[in-house]
């Protein structure tokens, strides 16, 4: 237990250490926020589907806990580039055990940024029906960060270096992103799309945080929590298969 | 302490090391010697649990290796050839990283690094973003890290590599003086073969993955009939120049040697 504490520590240190990047990290929000936000506000209020800075809010906050976390899983490959991992890999420590370390790390650190533009989103006029059901939305919040940083980790795991990095961005992580209902709502989709969307963990997540923050939601509120959990466990018993097999 | 049986490790169709036996007894100063490529980092990974061997088998303090790996982590520190710690913590950090990692209890380790950072001349710069560090505080950190778990062996991987004179003379005489005070076994691998006439009890030469000898300094000098270790090296393992490290991707030592400036 106490290497997933100093596992997780690390994780930390380094994450408030880097000030330029927990910055730079919701540069990204922002301007989704300004440019989707009120630029499609309009024609969505005109389709009479509401207030869209409502609908894409929760959407943006699991995009930057998504986002961060699976840059904080891959930093595994830093840590193998510049020997810290062989460290880490010497000590007598089960496999299993360093892999929960990393991925609670990453997850907290990307919650603590998620929580960072919830914050950023209700100056863009965003509002939580109701306030009391914030923890509900936090525990969203938890299962969609430790989901996408134990996918991070469990990528980064067999890759050597950073050149693979684009390839996972634009054909993992972004669809992930843009098919999960996060920028458009998941009703009247042509039948691919629709297929795509709901084998998609993360529709869930975008949807549970959804009702938590405004009582609307497509999936029934414990399904999704189940999808995250059961997804979550299979990547993290992955991973942990992929740990014990790496070979410095 | 340690037993080495019969050990090969092939990768892919190139065989790294090719069927090595050796045996190091406990409280000993062993420098395993060889020209670069010849097999002695794949040798080190493999008595420290990072690579499997394809066959063969490895004891470490009583420890089947491959067997029983987290046994075998405990018993044993490890300086590595490249650099291995966290650049964005500090030297503190990092000491206390390992400790924990090692299950070393708070009231021991708070002791210990405060000792160990004191032995390596490191304390005055103990809260300091090892990012700050020269390349020989680095390697002096990490031996006093590798220190850290009170290892029956230690592991050093071309320690004083890229290191002047003075610092390479400070790591020597804190690793005899360890060898003599608290008995650590030293396993060591070193170009310098005067580092080797120094403090080496016995020495074994690998190359192309076969162990070429292995013996007392004497014995070694005398069998090849040379005045010394390092014309008895050369004339074992001949004259010609190697490539660097066969088997790790020229990327991995790119970085490397970037980290190394």
């Amino acid at each position: 237990m106490n290497a997933i504490y100093i596992l997780w520590l690390r994780q930390l240190k380094r994450f408030i250490r880097k000030k330029a990047s927990i910055v730079g990290a919701i540069g990204q929000p922002i301007i989704f926020l300004l440019a989707f936000g009120f630029g499609l506000s309009p024609v969505f209020a005109k389709a009479g589907a509401g207030n869209y800075i409502q609908f894409l809010a929760p959407g943006i906050i699991v995009m930057t806990v998504l986002f961060t976390s699976i840059f904080t899983g891959l930093e595994i490959i830093w840590d193998k580039q510049f020997g810290f991992l062989k460290e880490t890999f010497v000590a007598p420590v089960p496999r299993y055990q360093i892999l929960l370390g990393k991925v609670l790390g990453g997850a907290t650190v990307a919650m603590a940024q998620g929580f960072l533009v919830f914050i950023i989103t209700l100056f863009a006029g965003f509002r939580p029906v109701n306030w009391l059901s914030l923890p509900l939305a936090f525990l969203y919040i938890f299962l969609v960060a430790f989901l996408s940083s134990a996918l991070g980790a469990s990528i980064a795991a067999r890759l050597e270096d950073m050149q693979g990095f684009p390839l996972i961005f634009n054909f993992v992580v972004q669809p992930l992103f843009y098919l999960s209902g996060a920028i458009f709502p998941l009703q009247n989709l042509p039948a691919a799309l629709n297929f795509v969307t709901k084998i998609n963990p993360f529709s869930y997540g975008v949807d549970g945080l959804r009702f938590a923050f405004s009582g609307v939601n497509i999936f029934s509120p414990f399904l999704s929590i189940a999808v995250l959990m059961g997804v979550s466990l299979i990547i993290i018993g992955f991973g942990v298969y992929q740990f014990k097999k790496v070979q410095l | 302490m340690i037993e080495v049986k019969n050990v090969v490790k092939k990768f892919g169709d190139f065989t790294a090391v090719d069927n090595i036996s050796f045996k190091v007894n406990k409280g000993e100063i062993f420098a395993f010697l060889g020209p670069n490529g010849a097999g002695k980092t794949t040798s080190i990974k493999m008595l420290t649990t990072l690579l499997k061997p394809t066959s063969g088998e490895v004891f470490l303090n009583g420890h089947n290796v491959t067997e029983n790996p987290d046994e075998t982590r405990k018993s044993f520190g490890i300086v590595f050839q490249d650099p291995s710690l966290d650049n964005e913590l500090t030297a503190y950090e990092n000491m206390q990283f390992h400790a924990i990692l090692y299950g070393v209890k708070k009231e021991v380790y708070k002791k210990r690094i405060v000792d160990l950072l004191k032995m390596v001349e490191l304390y005055d710069r103990k809260d300091s973003f090892v990012k700050t560090f020269s390349g020989g505080m680095k390697r002096r950190l990490e031996i006093a890290r590798g220190l850290l778990h009170h290892p029956t062996v230690l592991f050093l991987d071309e320690p004083t590599i890229g290191l002047d004179p003075q610092t390479r003379n400070h790591i020597w005489t804190y690793i005899n003086e360890l060898n003599k005070k608290e008995g650590v076994t030293i396993f060591f691998t070193t170009h310098h073969m005067e580092e080797v006439e120094r403090i080496a009890k016995r020495v074994a030469i690998i190359d192309h993955g076969k162990i070429l000898i292995d013996g007392t300094i004497e014995e070694i000098i005398k069998k090849a009939g040379k005045e010394s270790l390092e014309d008895a090296f050369i004339s074992l393992t001949g004259s010609t120049i190697r490539d660097e490290k066969a088997n790790i991707g020229k990327n991995q030592m790119r970085i490397n040697s970037k980290l190394m400036r």
